[in-house]
């Protein structure tokens, strides 16, 4: 292996409801396409060596998602950029590359921004349901996964969580919509902003009225002054010339 | 007319459903045309799961044929599990195509292709959320032509009532062809209507329109004749054959999904037909003659699909690949050009002898050597003289020995159940050839080490087959003999534990069989099992074998006719059969004769390579079987790092 590379990618529009599996495939037949020299990992069925690091749930957009590709000779960043993104599926878009120079990429993804559009939910209801569970020490809510019902804190993850609204909204100004901006930290069991609605829903009653629909915005180390997440591809282009 | 993107409304549903992203289209290689320049609109459906219909070749070659032509648009539809039929239902969104979301009813032809009769039901389904009269003749001018085509076509009858029009055989002519007559018509103002445009398509005789034929039944139940009730109409309707597979190397840009589906590979076609002569089988028979691919035009092919696709494995398919005349070539110069990368090359592979392990030994050079598949079909040497596949015990023991002495592991034969004729003692001579296997590769191997699969499937007579006039096996029948067939083997001590065995219940055959002979009164059953809720009848989680048999009861309830009338009763030689009138090349009384050497255990040669058997098709059609060899090599073409 000569080097490694980290990409970041976005997941838009209808493309959002790939899985992570079914990125992995695309990703694998793009890099062929692309004639990328991945290396591959030994032994009896041989796979290439892409790694993904916190993907987004299915049907969850996002304009953070990152991976890392292993490669057999030396590459330039934004040639591969350029050959990965024209060989993806148009709304699985490459944004950013780097090679990798120090320390694992999954250490450095801290918390993650969220935004959560929320049509036709009442501005007021919204605030009112915030601030109770911002006020709340802990939100036990329960979700259905593979192992099971389990039930954990949804309240602890949530470094911070606001309301706004957005007017400018297709379907008229009595189409009002509801925008949740929250940075929520990567714990076990993961909080997701699923997880962050339902416990609305608990504390003040808070039920949007139709389906949300949700963006990750950035995911990194986070921040200690902004209390955002910061650019992890940031430590490898330190010193690097990009 | 413009159409509106149904897209946003059925996003809303979407996080609702499993496996959304089969709903979403934007696959790479996609087209999404401009609806208003656009003359003749296709919406082409596979009607199964996203996951079986998108790797079909069929549509996907239809859909970059029409795509090309310049007035001509062509989108895809697929069946919806019934999650999100529910929630279509209860938000009013109409069936709909993948790739601009467009409403199916918005299109001039709803093209179905039907690999299999178990797909009837989606069929309605998809009629009914678009939209459309589930009857023909209840639609009017702003409703699709709804056209059928692929192997289940040869006998639409049971489909009669639902569909305006069938098309037998390879469709890349005739799509076209269907394209120019609705675009003149349309340009011309539409005259005569539905029924115009209509018989435009069936007065060239290649396009079979069900309502312009009256079917007359015999007091016993019986047709008695099937002749059309206006002029113009041909008494007989014929299929299409592409005679230069080299002009047509579609797909060019295989569309590649982003949800998983059944086949994770690239296909290349390298010929259609199959002179073998297996009697049971449909495929062999209706898409003779034999026509080669040329061994340059697949080096192409096969280049170009990895080129666009990304896909990591290529797949040679035809009904007997090992058949091609220069399939040695073709295998080894695939394998000089991928060794070293990671493109693995498949071959399914059925015939029985040495040189398949050549060939697999070949395509195996990039991995491993893991399973091989046969398919003696019969279990005894007389089933096998009966259904006409000429593999001795002595020719599968040798095989496998090979293929176990050179690091071959597993083995998997195919077998039928159910077939003409056969005894109890037939099935069971399975097991007696699966040890032998096992022995032949321990000895080989001097290892324990060695497994074989038996993989029995039930026989279903098909139409424009030998078999046509055969008797169906009761599911009783064929399901004691299974329950026989296991027992024997578990209860074998030695070679036993070695010996795997997969099948089904017989009783999904004979709804199979009532379909696939069926006639237009088996319209009303398939009718009812979709009001009564069938869907996804090819899985068996979905099927209900009790359903179809009470709605066979009520539908067929004054008739004189039952399901065991059309599958379990042999037919005589001169009965009227309900696709009769449609002509598939082969000779009647050569098929008959065919019919009368089975019973008889009296094989055929393959006409390939001997003399020809006088099937008919050649001299019916002005064909005659296209293959090589060209004397060419295929050198690899790009080298691959």
């Amino acid at each position: 292996m000569a080097q490694r590379l980290r990409v970041r990618y976005a997941k838009r529009g209808r493309l959002r409801f790939t899985s992570h599996r079914d990125i992995s495939r695309a990703v694998e037949r793009a890099v062929r396409r692309a004639d990328i020299p991945v290396a591959f990992s030994a032994g009896f069925s041989p796979h290439p060596r892409i790694s993904y690091a916190g993907a987004a749930p299915t049907g969850v957009a996002s304009e953070a998602e990152y991976l890392e590709i292993a490669v057999t000779r030396p590459c330039r960043p934004q040639e591969l950029r350029a050959a990965l993104d024209a060989s993806l599926p148009p709304g699985l878009d490459v944004l950013d590359v780097v090679e990798a120079r120090a320390g694992s990429l999954a250490d450095r993804l801290e918390g993650s921004l969220w935004e959560v559009r929320l049509p036709g939910a009442d501005p007021a209801a919204a605030e009112g349901a915030v601030k109770e569970f911002m006020t709340a020490g802990e939100v036990a809510v329960e979700r259905l996964t593979k192992k099971g019902m389990r039930n954990f804190d949804a309240r602890g993850a949530v470094v911070s969580l606001t309301a706004d609204q957005d007017d400018h909204v297709e379907g008229g100004p009595n189409q009002s919509c509801v925008i949740l901006r929250m940075v929520v930290r990567h714990e076990t069991p993961a909080v997701r902003p699923d997880d962050v609605l339902m416990g609305l829903r608990l504390v003040a009653d808070f039920a949007p009225p139709s389906p949300p629909s949700v963006t990750r915005l950035a995911q990194g180390p986070l921040d200690a002054s902004t209390g955002e997440p910061a650019d992890p591809l940031e430590a490898d282009r330190v010193g690097g010339d990009q | 007319m413009s159409v509106e993107s149904l897209f946003p409304r059925l996003e809303a549903l979407l996080p609702k459903v499993q496996k959304p992203i089969q709903y979403v289209g934007g696959e790479l290689n996609s087209t999404v045309k401009d609806w208003d320049e656009a003359t003749v609109r296709w919406a082409l459906m596979y009607p199964d799961a996203y996951e079986v219909g998108l790797p079909n070749q069929g549509v996907q070659i239809l859909y970059e044929i029409l795509n090309e032509l310049p007035e001509t648009l062509a989108e895809r539809t697929y069946a919806v599990w019934p999650d999100l039929e529910r929630l279509m239902r209860a938000e009013g969104v109409p069936q709909f195509t993948v790739d601009a979301h467009r409403p199916v009813r918005a299109f001039d032809v709803l093209g179905l292709s039907f690999s299999t009769e178990l797909g009837y039901t989606n069929m309605l389904t998809a009629l009914d959320l678009a939209g459309i009269p589930l009857s023909a003749a209840d639609r009017g001018p702003d409703d699709p032509i709804v056209l059928a085509g692929g192997h289940a076509a040869f006998n639409p009858e049971p489909i009669a009532d639902f569909i305006d029009a069938a098309v037998l055989g390879d469709g890349e002519q005739i799509a076209i062809a269907i394209s120019e007559v609705i675009r003149e018509w349309k340009a011309e103002g539409e005259p005569g209507g539905r029924d115009g445009v209509l018989l435009r398509l069936a007065e060239t005789g290649g396009v079979y329109v069900p309502r312009f034929y009256d079917v007359e039944y015999l007091p016993d139940g019986r047709i008695k004749r099937v002749v059309p009730n206006r002029s113009g109409v041909p008494s007989r309707v014929f299929k299409h054959t592409v005679m230069d597979l080299d002009e047509w190397p579609y797909p060019k840009k295989p569309l590649v999904p982003l949800a998983e589906t059944v086949h994770e590979r690239f296909s290349v076609e390298i010929f259609r037909g199959c002179t073998r002569g297996c009697r049971f089988c449909q495929a062999g028979m209706i898409t003779r003659p034999v026509r080669e691919r040329s061994i340059t035009t697949i080096g192409a092919m096969v280049d170009n699909g990895i080129r666009e696709s990304g896909f990591s494995e290529v797949g040679l398919l035809s009904l007997s690949s090992a058949d091609h005349s220069e399939i040695g070539d073709v295998a080894k110069g695939l394998a000089d050009r991928y060794e070293g990368s990671n493109v693995s090359l498949s071959l399914p592979s059925t015939r029985v002898d040495a040189f398949n392990i050549d060939l697999a030994n070949e395509f195996s050079r990039n991995g491993r050597r893991s399973g091989l598949t046969f398919a003696p079909e019969g279990g005894s040497e007389r089933m096998r003289k009966v259904i006409n596949k000429m593999v001795s015990e002595e020719d599968l023991i040798r095989t496998v020995t090979t293929a176990y002495s050179q690091g071959w592991r597993q083995v998997k034969l195919y077998f039928m159940c159910g077939l003409p004729t056969e005894e109890d003692v037939d099935v069971l001579g399975i097991a007696d050839l699966a040890r032998k296997v096992i022995q032949a590769g321990r000895e080989a191997t001097g290892s324990r080490d060695v497994r074989c699969t038996v993989s029995i499937g039930g026989f279903v007579p098909k139409p424009h087959t030998p078999f046509q006039w055969a008797a169906q096996a009761d599911h009783e029948t064929v399901d004691r003999r299974l329950r026989e067939l296991r027992n024997a083997l578990r209860n074998d001590k030695q070679y036993g534990k070695a010996i795997g065995m997969r099948y089904h219940d017989g009783k999904p055959s004979i709804v199979e069989g009532l379909l696939s002979r069926g006639d237009r009164r088996v319209g009303k059953i398939i009718r009812a099992v979709w009001e009564d809720g069938g869907r996804f009848d090819g899985w068996s989680e979905h099927f209900s074998y009790d359903r179809w048999m009470a709605c066979a009861a009520e539908a067929l309830d004054g008739e004189p006719v039952d399901v065991d009338w059309y599958t379990i009763r042999e037919r005589e030689e001169h009965e009227v059969l309900p696709w009769d009138h449609l002509d598939a090349g082969l000779d009647r009384e050569w098929l008959w004769q065919d019919w009368q050497d089975a019973v008889n255990d009296v094989e055929v040669e393959d006409c390939r390579w001997t003399p020809c058997y006088d099937c008919g098709v050649c001299p019916t059609m002005g064909t005659e079987i296209q293959i090589g060899p060209t004397g060419r090599k295929l050198l690899p073409l790009t080298v691959v790092s």
